[in-house]
């Protein structure tokens, strides 16, 4: 109890200058000293005279009056507590550990290790030896005699001479001490030791800390991978090549603010045209995960029952293409684009005379069956349509009121860039075929249409305008007149297909809506070269074959489809199919296939090499009642045709292998291969016909 | 444009099988959805990461080169990610 009073009393009287501690408890805002108030009463009068206020230290301790009242006693016991009280020890004996009872209780203190050394001890003996050495200079000798003679005189006194020895002699029967303590006062400390100590005031110790505002810390992570790199060096780059560019001068200037205001607007539009191309590749996905078996099948799968039939093929449908706003349209035009071969072009519109209203010029592509790629909505109905060879963007598109139209994919409105208007020399009657040509000596584009009104006009793009040419005119040759003089006037024939050579620039073949073919050159505008009476009905397609140059097909809704070599006025192959043929095409792999679409809705497909009589695959692909088949095309390098129905539909199908025959290798010869061989594998069927042909002819 | 994409975004989502889609801008923020906003987070949050990772990856064997598409095919689903465009979609056929 009374260590702690006394020492907050002294803290306190240290801390506080001018208070007094009992004047405190009086003034009474702190009850925290009551503690204390009893121990100070003496110096009660100072309080009354000072009257100073009481100071608390900042740093005392806070307490509540429960815990200032409360009473901590201490013992003092004899007990060090810092003696460790549970040592354990390993007993060998016992083999464990146990516990020592006894611990020493002993804390040092202080310890002081003392100088003094008793006189008759060893260590004093020797540190007198060591003294002696030391006064060998002046007293070695005196000692040394001394010695000797105290220990030879210490019988006989009066031997020495000397007053000092005399007088030293007479010491020495004294105790060696007495001796001792004589030199000693002759001996000064051989150290020259003298130890003083004053202590000086000591400053108390105080800290000072400072402490500066850190500065502010990011913390930054980054990997240093190849791209990361390669990104760095390619800004680099860029900020040269600007700093060029300032160098330049004002150009700048103005680029700058162009493009400040490009971005500004794509900051202000919803940047949804960023996603086009993003969407276009999901929607591709997509398809291809809901298509996803018609895509397999499209890419591997090969009918195996193939191999059981004999020469028959099948079509497996494949993939189905429509659009909402055709529906009631008819297909009236199929192509494929040559440098995107999964991408075609349908045009729709209507053959019914009467039924005549707007038309779409549609693209799709394999690989987004659910939706066209480009939709062209046309004021007339399309009734034909070409994609260029090589600049596979310009479409050439025929329509039903006689214009033609050139449309370029590349462009965003869906407009055609080139329209033939009344004045510049449209059709007046529908457009039946439009076919691109190669481009004529000033690297302008052009294409040629024949339409019913009997004309095969030669299109030219001159830049912006779209210049055309007649080229042949189609007259009825010995058509009976009905001019009243007898005067014959020649009627004008009606072109309803038509078709170039495909090695022959010059040669065409127009087939007419009277059943004729008639064979015409570029070159002359009034003659046929040959005439080939066809059909009884108009000829609804004349195609050449893309390997032999000698022959052609031609189909007619007279039920029939004619093969033709040009030389010969007769057909080489007919083929009654019992229904309205509407449309007939070459295969690109062989020079004997062909495939014909008739109005009952089935697909033949015919391969000469194989059966001369009958089509190799005669396939009903839609129902028969309600849906008729316009056109069919071969995909340049899938085993793929696309058939259009007058519903809008677009339907694919995927060859079987027995329709896609080459022909078999000989043994001991190579495998022939290249169009060569297709010329020869006709020539040999031609060959055939000829000779009986020859023979009767 | 924007118009026709939005058509293309449209019948995407009506497409059968689909479950929704999702675009996130470069920060990775979603722009626009058509789940519900605890799944959109949650793709986001975790896809954002895989893209980043994914084109880590082929940037790093060739830096001239960049991700197009990241196909996810699970037991119960597939996420297509398409740069920009985050697309979740069923693969059953009804």
């Amino acid at each position: 109890m009374p260590v702690p009073n006394s020492n907050a009393a002294f803290a306190r009287k240290g801390s506080n200058v001018q208070k007094v501690p009992g004047a405190k408890s009086t003034k009474a805002a702190t009850k925290k000293k009551d503690e204390e108030e009893a121990v100070e009463t003496g110096t009660g009068w100072e309080e009354w005279s000072q009257g100073k206020a009481l100071v608390r230290p900042p740093d005392q301790m806070e307490l509540t009056e429960a815990e200032l009242k409360e009473e901590n006693t201490r013992i003092l016991t004899a007990n060090n507590p810092h003696a460790p009280q549970n040592i354990v020890r390993y007993s060998f004996k016992e083999r464990s550990y146990k516990p020592i009872n006894i611990v020493d209780q002993m804390a040092v203190h202080f310890v002081l290790e003392g100088n003094l050394v008793h006189q008759d001890s060893e260590e004093a003996r020797k540190l007198g030896v060591k003294e002696g050495l030391a006064q060998e200079i002046a007293t070695v000798d005196a000692t040394a005699e001394s010695e000797e003679e105290k220990a030879e005189t210490s019988v006989n006194p009066a031997v020495d001479g000397g007053d000092v020895e005399e007088a030293g002699d007479e010491d020495r029967p004294d105790s060696a001490a007495s001796r001792i303590n004589k030199k000693e006062p002759k001996v000064t400390n051989q150290f020259n030791f003298s130890d003083r100590a004053s202590q000086t005031l000591n400053n108390p110790m105080r800290d000072r800390i400072c402490q500066t505002e850190p500065p502010p810390r990011s913390s930054f992570s980054a990997t240093a991978n190849q791209w990361e790199i390669y990104d760095a060096y390619v800004q680099e780059l860029q900020k040269q090549e600007k700093n060029k560019e300032k160098q330049k001068g004002t150009h700048s200037h103005k680029d700058n603010g162009k493009s400040k205001k490009v971005m500004l607007m794509e900051t202000q539009s919803e940047d949804v045209t960023k996603w086009t191309m993003a969407s276009k590749i999901l929607e591709r996905t997509i398809s291809q995960n809901t298509f996803d078996d018609i895509a397999q099948d499209f890419k591997y799968f090969e009918d195996a029952s193939d191999e059981f039939r004999e020469q028959e093929g099948t079509l497996l449908p494949l993939w189905k293409f429509q659009y909402d706003k055709a529906k009631t349209l008819s297909v009236t035009a199929l192509c494929w684009n040559n440098k995107y071969q999964d991408l075609f072009a349908v045009g729709l519109g209507s053959y019914d005379f009467s039924r005549q209203g707007c038309g779409m010029l549609l693209f799709y592509s394999l690989k987004n069956p659910a939706f066209p790629e480009y939709i062209y909505p046309t004021s007339s109905g399309v009734m034909c349509l070409d994609i260029h060879v090589q600049y596979s963007h310009l479409v050439a598109v025929g329509f039903y009121n006689g214009c033609v139209a050139v449309y370029s994919l590349k462009e965003e409105g869906r407009e055609p860039v080139y329209k033939s208007t009344a004045k510049t020399g449209k059709h007046t009657d529908p457009v039946w075929q439009v076919h691109w040509q190669s481009d004529d000596m000033d690297s302008n584009h052009n294409f040629y249409s024949v339409s019913s009104d009997g004309r095969v006009v030669s299109w030219t793009l001159v830049k912006n305008e779209l210049v055309f040419t007649d080229i042949i005119r189609l007259t009825l040759t010995g058509a009976v007149s009905e001019g009243p003089k007898g005067a014959q006037a020649p009627s004008i024939a009606s072109g309803t297909s038509f078709d170039f050579h495909k090695q022959i620039d010059y040669m065409f073949l127009v087939g007419t809506e009277e059943g004729k073919i008639h064979k015409c050159s570029k070159t002359y505008s009034s003659q046929f070269l040959e005439t080939y009476d066809a059909h009884s009905m108009a000829v609804d397609t004349v195609k050449w074959n893309y390997f032999h140059p000698k022959v052609f097909v031609s189909c007619s809704s007279d039920w029939t489809v004619k093969i033709w070599d040009h030389t010969i006025n007769t057909p080489m192959f007919v083929f009654d199919l019992q229904a309205a043929v509407g449309d007939v095409a070459w295969s690109p792999y062989s020079s004997t296939v062909f495939a014909a679409v008739t109005t009952d809705g089935t697909v033949h497909v015919f391969d000469l090499s194989v059966n001369k009589y009958e089509a190799i695959c005669q396939q009903l692909v839609v129902d028969k009642k309600k849906t008729k088949l316009t056109h069919v095309e071969f995909n340049p390098i899938h085993p793929v045709i696309i058939v259009g129905d007058d519903r809008g539909y677009v339907t694919s199908f995927k060859l079987s292998p027995n329709l896609r025959k080459k022909p078999k290798a000989k043994k001991g010869h190579e495998l022939p291969k290249g169009p060569e061989v297709e010329v020869a594998k006709m020539e040999k069927l031609l060959s055939l016909l000829r000779e009986p042909d020859q023979n009767s002819g | 444009m924007g118009e026709e994409v939005e058509a293309q975004m449209k019948r995407i989502e009506a497409t059968k099988g689909v479950i929704g889609t999702l675009v996130v801008d470069p920060d990775g923020v979603p722009i626009r959805s058509t789940l519900d906003q605890s799944m959109t987070l949650q793709y986001a949050g975790q896809l954002r990461q895989l893209v980043i990772l994914a084109r880590s990856a082929v940037r790093d064997i060739d830096p001239q080169n960049d991700l197009s598409a990241l196909r996810v095919r699970s037991k119960s689903n597939e996420i297509i990610v398409v740069t920009a465009l985050v697309y979740i979609q069923s693969p059953s056929k009804v």
